[in-house]
């Protein structure tokens, strides 16, 4: 599904990722955790081609096509989704018109016929209702004064209605409370198919309480210095990261 | 002065009604005294008028231009439509109910000539602005409704302006007086259109917003002459105690439009809502000059402006405050906020603030940024391409005040217009609604 190799990539100058490597499966989840600052969330921008995150030297594949040469939106048409962090606030572009043309514009690449209106009405009402969003959120704009859950629960209604191959979650769970976070799990519970790929970047073990991972990397100073099983994800939460990067 | 409208001031002295006379003598006389304004004149520093080079001739009455192929507002209740400054009778539709008027001035009685000229130009400081003097001198016509106290127009009053942009320059004036009865109200929309690019027009429109105690006013100026088009005018409003006016203002860009908007609170919990966009591209200017005085205290006022500004063009917005010394527990908001869109495109904003009270609250804020390009990215990242996330991403700009119009068909009329504007291709623009 996923294959990084040696990935370098820069912010600003600054040399984030350095020599990072990476393979996920078709059906796997992975989890990638690691201290502040150690490149995780640069990992999933420069994956998903954000302006200002350079790549340098290695590759990333998805699904065997050079992702890195691709144009952000056509790396969604190939089937990669990334949740992010911080959703953007659009005033003034309606949640409901924005889903509409992430679904047209994604099915229109891959040649699907479009999707009606009215179907697609429906279909978007009963996502909400399974993510717990009040139907009302369709009609504001695009995370516009949703709180930090609300915006997260959306970001997982445009993954389910988008329906990628391969879905990043940039921590995801930071800011939820236990009950909005079960919620988020039980989501992307529910999308795992046996062929849907997970990346799910984390700083805290608690996420993979209701989502159990497949392998457990830790990302420390730019590149993956010990992966492991989910074992490794309790141990990193007894002894923090400190001992590792003494190791590394 | 500057002889660029000699011949519409001619004109206009031979066909207006003998009751204008003292009006058009008035605005004469003091038209012949100004001066165009320079590059040093401060209200005007930004302005290009190289347009008013140009000798400008009075409209000829003929066959109108017809309105088929100019997409204007279509709505429920009377239409008038004036081609060059003309009434145009087969287009236009009366229908009130009892307890309003609508009058031209070509056509008032004594009695509603006495009431014209007992109001008009009591709104217009004609000190402070430059052009007003040259409305009065060039008006022979114009427009007058009338709301009597406690009456309710359940459908809005629609007036086209439209200037047929004929081989030779004209000059057109128009002018609308709107009076207000006490705890009346009602929705006025104003649309000035061109139907052809072809020749420059030069056209000078004055509306007067008299609102008595209570009265509610929505009122629209929409400006959608493109091409050569030369619009100098303005809004002047007058409030009385608890009156509350909500103004809203449309520019597509032309060679220059500039529209002082003035709303004067003059009674105690007076209330105004004054929100615009403007929408230069090519090498257009639009200019917003706006000016909220608050003499009078407990009154509030809200004003947003908001600009998407493309290619070379320019847009100038000012927009003053002034709280008089008694104005006391006035609560008055501005904002502008600017989208270039090219690099090489020129906004200037400056709010204005005067405050003469101790006990206000006032608070303003201009911006001037480019498309956003984390929210650019966020679309992409969904799988929108990038020129149908701009155009979402510039609709969005000013989306949210075309959502606040409180008249429906008003905004059914603005959501495709601006859609398209956005969209070289239409397809860009399906998913906004």
């Amino acid at each position: 599904m996923l294959k990084i190799d040696n990935l370098h990539a820069r912010v600003d100058d600054k040399d984030i990722l350095k020599g990072l490597d990476l393979e996920v499966a078709p059906g796997e989840v992975h989890a990638i955790m690691g201290p502040n600052g150690s490149g995780k969330s640069t990992l999933g921008h420069v994956l998903a081609g954000r302006p200002g995150y350079q790549h340098t030297a290695g590759s990333a594949t998805l699904l065997g096509q050079d992702l890195l040469s691709l144009e952000t939106e056509e790396r969604a048409h190939l089937g990669l989704f990334l949740a992010f962090q911080y959703p953007v606030e659009i005033p003034g572009v309606s949640n409901m018109e924005f889903l509409k043309a992430a679904v047209d514009a994604t099915r229109e690449a891959r040649g699907e016929e479009p999707i009606d209106s009215v179907s697609f009405m429906k279909r978007a009402r009963a996502i909400c209702k399974e993510v717990d969003l009040d139907q009302a959120f369709l009609k504001r704009g695009v995370n516009e004064g949703f709180s930090g859950g609300e915006k997260k629960r959306n970001e997982l209604m445009q993954m389910m209605l988008l329906e990628p191959k391969l879905c990043i979650l940039d921590e995801t769970d930071s800011g939820l409370d236990i009950d909005a976070l079960q919620r988020v799990a039980e989501g992307i519970n529910s999308m795992r198919d046996g062929q849907r790929s997970f990346v799910l970047i984390t700083h805290y073990q608690r996420l993979l309480n209701y989502i159990e991972p497949d392998h457990v990397h830790v990302l420390a100073g730019g590149r993956i210095i010990r992966s492991g099983d989910k074992s490794l994800a309790h141990e990193l939460e007894a002894k923090g990261y400190s001992w590792l990067e003494e190791v590394a | 002065m500057s002889k660029f409208m000699q011949q519409p001031l001619a004109a206009a002295a031979n066909s207006a009604p003998a009751w204008l006379a003292d009006t058009l003598s008035r605005g004469q006389a003091a038209w012949s005294e100004r001066r165009l304004p320079t590059r040093k004149t401060e209200a005007w520093k930004y302005n290009d008028l190289r347009a008013l080079q140009h000798s400008f001739s009075p409209p000829a009455t003929g066959a109108p231009p017809s309105l088929e192929g100019i997409d204007l507002p279509q709505l429920d209740g009377s239409l008038l439509v004036f081609t060059d400054g003309v009434y145009c009778a087969q287009s236009s539709v009366l229908a009130l109910p009892a307890g309003a008027e609508l009058v031209r001035f070509a056509d008032a009685n004594p009695e509603e000539a006495s009431a014209i000229v007992a109001r008009l130009g009591t709104a217009v400081n004609h000190g402070r602005h430059l052009f007003a003097p040259l409305n009065d001198a060039t008006l022979a016509d114009g427009v007058f409704l009338r709301v009597a106290a406690d009456t309710v127009l359940e459908q809005p009053v629609h007036v086209v302006w439209l200037t047929s942009g004929r081989a030779d320059a004209l000059g057109v004036t128009q002018r609308l007086l709107v009076e207000m009865g006490a705890h009346s109200q009602a929705t006025v929309v104003e649309t000035y259109a061109n139907t052809e690019t072809g020749g420059v027009a030069f056209t000078n429109g004055i509306t007067e917003l008299l609102l008595a105690e209570g009265a509610h006013l929505q009122h629209n100026r929409l400006h959608l002459e493109h091409g050569r088009a030369v619009h100098i005018g303005g809004v002047h409003a007058l409030l009385g105690a608890n009156a509350n006016l909500n103004s809203f203002h449309l520019a597509l860009g032309s060679d220059l439009k500039r529209i002082d908007i003035v709303v004067q609170h003059e009674g105690p919990g007076a209330h105004s809502d004054v929100n615009g966009i403007y929408l230069p591209r090519n090498e257009e200017q639009v200019d917003y000059h706006t000016c909220i005085e608050h003499a009078v205290p407990h009154c509030t006022s809200n004003e947003t402006f908001r600009g998407i500004i493309a290619d070379q063009a320019k847009a100038i917005f000012n927009g003053r405050i002034h709280i008089h010394p008694d104005a006391q527990k006035t609560h008055a908001q501005l904002s502008n906020k600017n989208l270039l869109t090219s690099n090489e495109a020129e906004v200037n904003t400056k709010p204005e603030l005067e405050i003469y009270a101790d006990d206000v609250q006032c608070a303003h804020g201009a911006t001037v940024a480019q498309m956003d390009a984390t929210a650019l990215h966020y679309l992409r990242a969904r799988g929108v391409s990038r020129a149908e996330a701009e155009v979402m991403l510039s609709y969005g700009f000013v989306n949210e005040l075309v959502d606040a119009v409180p008249c429906e068909a008003v905004r059914d009329y603005l959501k495709p217009l601006l859609a398209k504007r956005f969209a070289h291709n239409p397809k860009l623009a399906r998913h906004l609604t």
